[in-house]
């Protein structure tokens, strides 16, 4: 007998296999593949002995917490409570700092922010050590309006150096790099630049190593409006635009920021998500007006992926790519792409479609899978 | 302690005959008394707390048994976590998917459960599912082919039965076959044959201990597979070697008898491993690859002809012999098929070695006192090597 024992710890390749049937399949040896296990098939009859809640795996409707990914979804709720933070709370959760007015009549615009550690539970049951901003991941959305002065006052709080390094138009000396604004634990430094240009930014950490500063949670939208007065011909859209503005309150406003974790080190991500929480807005879907537009701040800050995505079921949105025009820099169009920091405004209505609920996810079907997804709940209307 | 020394020097040692019997409860109990009060020390003051540093416990789960069937799939895992461990998420093929534990809740060190997801396996293609535990740990298990799991039916059993009979039975029958014409070679041809028992033997034994100690290497650590095999297969040569010489060497029948309950052995090892294949979905056993085993095996008969060449043997102990050393290899099959689990084919092939080495031990005490000055001659490094080298040309067959 000696052998079959190596033979047997071959990796049985699937051309193994072939080989197998190739030379005529071991008589009765082999009947057990054929027949028996294509009748045994599950999705074909997996539904009254399966484990499934779900049921079978091929057909399960929308229903409860699964949604339209039947038994294919996280099980159980992560504890908001416990993370201090909630995803669904998060879309419209703008942090707008405190308003004074300087010298020269200019508006000083001040953001404080610390670095702290705190384990976070990024998908039900699985907790991760997160370096974040203010407790939370991703960080505050922070909300300017262009041409303002902004004063951020940085605490590390944390236990390694960080930094604030913002996408916009400033000193180098503000920039959150290594010797120009990074400071060690227990520090503190104020970042100070003007609100320019107006779009959909983002702030991360820059201290090294970059990769692990980011995927550990330093990081967060930063959104300028476009002053209306610095754009008249445009003026209308400008306003919309302007957070509190009577046009801006007829949008529903969501910021999302696409991120993903790293929960073994080994370089790839076991999680995906926008704002942290594999799957949150697929058990919870966001509940939208049908009559009332919808505008989405979207962020990509995933690590590890060169790429990632935003595709939007049954509707197709105008995108205005880092949000640094009043007019859409893509017509018409259900997918857009982000590399690591790419960012847009993505706007659309469902004023002409039935109630319901909408998927969207990146179309990288892994992403998907691995917990970015969610839904829109379009209703007549939303308390 | 109470005895009657059993020598002068025995009796010269301070202490032992006289000693009084609460003196030496004495120093049973303060030993004990001794590692107590290490242990209250240890909890009441945890000088260790300086190693605590903040890392997350030490996590592991092996996997033991898959089952693929109408339900999804379910997977046996056996967690060897410095702590309980919790597995919170459970992805196959990258994605996410709701899973039922059994027993749910945390897994102690040791402990096992079922996972059970109702994921709609794809026939023949390969799938991997990975276990996230509380920490973000992951375990990976892949499937490498994917077919449903066999259930313990008639025609399932029916066709184990006859592929171990093919691999396991047949031969050996084969070999005894050539008994007749055997008992007629002379001093060298059966210096020849002893020594082709060997090497047979002798490959056998590097074979099995490679095996053993390869599944031994998937099994959980707590089960401490290396030590396990080679514990098990010195006890069985040990135990075996034992027996047999409770009247002097064993040869002549008696030998045989240990050849084939060696090669008996180590054929439901074989067995186990073979049936936990068709578990596993291993079912490209083509009619070439079970050829090639029963060429491969065919020695083994001869193997246990050999040392009853010179003696009269009734034909149903012939049928005895086939069925001792063949007949474990069905046995075996139909176990692996049903309850397989890595541990249990390493300890069976482990026990397989240790009585293998037995036999070896025996055959060439038999070649020694047949003509000592014969051990190394060429008659007997011929066999040897013909033992041995028939075994390894005949592996190429089946090794793939």
């Amino acid at each position: 007998m000696g052998g079959m024992q190596g033979w047997l710890q071959e990796r049985l390749s699937r051309r193994l296999l072939l080989a197998g049937g190739v030379a005529a399949a071991g008589a009765a040896a082999a009947n057990v593949t054929g027949a028996k296990g294509e009748a045994a098939h599950p999705g074909h009859d997996a539904g009254g002995t399966a484990v499934a809640p779900g049921g079978d795996a091929y057909t399960a409707g929308p229903s409860g917490h699964s949604g339209a990914h039947g038994a294919m979804v996280t099980i159980g709720e992560v504890d908001s409570g416990r993370n201090g933070f909630d995803p669904g709370a998060m879309l419209t959760d703008w942090e707008v700092g405190t308003l004074s007015t300087l010298p020269d009549g200019r508006t000083l615009r001040t953001f404080e922010i610390v670095a702290e550690d705190k384990e976070i539970e990024i998908a039900p049951g699985v907790m991760f050590l997160a370096w974040t901003y203010n407790g939370r991941v991703p960080g505050p959305a922070l909300r300017a309006t262009e041409g303002e002065r902004l004063r951020v006052v940085f605490r590390n709080y944390g236990s390694h150096p960080h930094s604030i390094h913002f996408h916009g138009i400033h000193a180098a000396r503000m920039d959150g790099v290594p010797g120009a604004g990074l400071i060690g634990p227990g520090e503190e430094f104020v970042y100070e630049f003007d609100a320019r240009p107006f779009g959909c930014h983002l702030y991360h950490c820059h201290a090294l190593p970059l990769k692990r500063h980011i995927h550990k949670g330093m990081y967060g939208a930063f959104v300028i409006d476009p002053d209306p007065v610095r754009h008249p011909e445009q003026a209308a859209v400008a306003r919309s635009r302007l957070l509190g503005s009577a046009e801006n309150l007829g949008w529903q406003e969501f910021v999302m920021v696409m991120n993903a974790f790293d929960t073994n080190f080994d370089g790839e991500n076991e999680f995906y998500a926008v704002n942290t929480v594999a799957h949150a807005y697929m058990k919870a879907p966001i509940a939208i007006a049908r009559s009332r537009p919808v505008r989405i701040y979207l962020v990509n800050v995933v690590e590890f992926d060169p790429i990632n995505s935003f595709h939007l079921h049954g509707n197709f949105f105008d995108y205005y790519d880092q949000g640094t025009t009043l007019t859409p820099t893509l017509k018409t169009v259900d997918l857009i792409t982000q590399c690591q920091a790419q960012r847009g405004i993505l706007e659309f209505s469902f004023a002409e479609h039935e109630t319901g609920l909408y998927m969207f996810h990146p179309h990288q079907s892994e992403f998907t899978e691995l917990g970015w997804v969610g839904m829109f709940d379009v209703r007549e209307d939303v308390a | 302690m109470r005895d009657a020394p059993t020598s002068d020097q025995d009796a010269e040692l301070p202490g032992v005959a006289a000693a009084p019997s609460r003196k030496t409860l004495l120093w049973v109990i303060l030993p004990l008394l001794a590692f107590v009060g290490a242990i209250a020390v240890l909890i009441a003051t945890n000088p260790l707390a300086r190693f605590d540093n903040g890392t997350p416990p030490v996590e592991n789960i092996a996997f033991e048994r898959t089952i693929l069937d109408g339900g999804g799939l379910r997977v046996l895992v056996r967690a060897g976590g410095a702590e309980p461990m919790t597995i919170a998420q459970v992805q196959v093929d990258d994605a996410y998917w709701q899973f039922k534990q059994d027993p749910p809740g945390p897994l102690p060190r040791g402990a096992s459960a079922w996972i059970q997801v109702p994921f709609p396996w794809v026939l023949g293609e390969a799938h991997a599912v990975k276990l996230v535990t509380t920490t973000g740990a992951t375990f990976l298990h892949e499937i490498p082919v994917a077919v449903a799991t066999p259930v313990a039916d008639r025609s399932s059993l029916l066709s184990q039965a006859i592929l171990g009979i093919f691999v396991g039975i047949v031969p050996v029958a084969v070999g005894l076959m050539f008994y007749p014409a055997l008992r007629g070679v002379g001093q060298r041809g059966m210096t020849f044959l002893l020594a082709l028992t060997v090497g047979l033997l002798a490959f056998l034994l590097v074979d099995a201990m490679g095996d053993a100690f390869e599944l031994a290497g998937e099994a959980a650590p707590i089960f401490q597979g290396n030590a396990m095999v080679v514990l098990a297969a010195a006890a069985s040569f040990l135990i075996l070697m034992a027996i047999g010489r409770r009247n002097g060497a064993p040869r002549g029948l008696a030998l045989a008898t240990y050849i084939a309950l060696g090669i008996g052995l180590h054929n439901l090892g074989e067995g186990l491993a073979i049936g936990a294949a068709f578990a596993a979905g291993a079912v490209g056993l083509g009619t070439f690859l079970v050829f090639g085993f029963t060429l491969h095996n065919v020695t083994e008969g001869i193997g246990i002809a050999a040392p009853i060449l010179r003696e009269k043997v009734a034909p149903w102990v012939f049928a005895a012999l086939v069925l001792l050393a063949g007949g474990p290899a069905v046995l075996g099959l139909w176990i692996g098929s049903l309850a397989f689990a890595p541990q249990w084919s390493a300890l069976a092939l482990a026990i397989g070695a240790g009585a293998i080495l037995q036999v070896i031990v025996e055959v060439t005490a038999l070649l020694r006192r047949r003509d000592e000055a014969r051990l190394f001659s060429p008659a007997a490094m011929t066999g040897l090597a013909a033992g041995v080298g028939f075994m390894y040309l005949t592996a190429m067959l089946v090794k793939i």
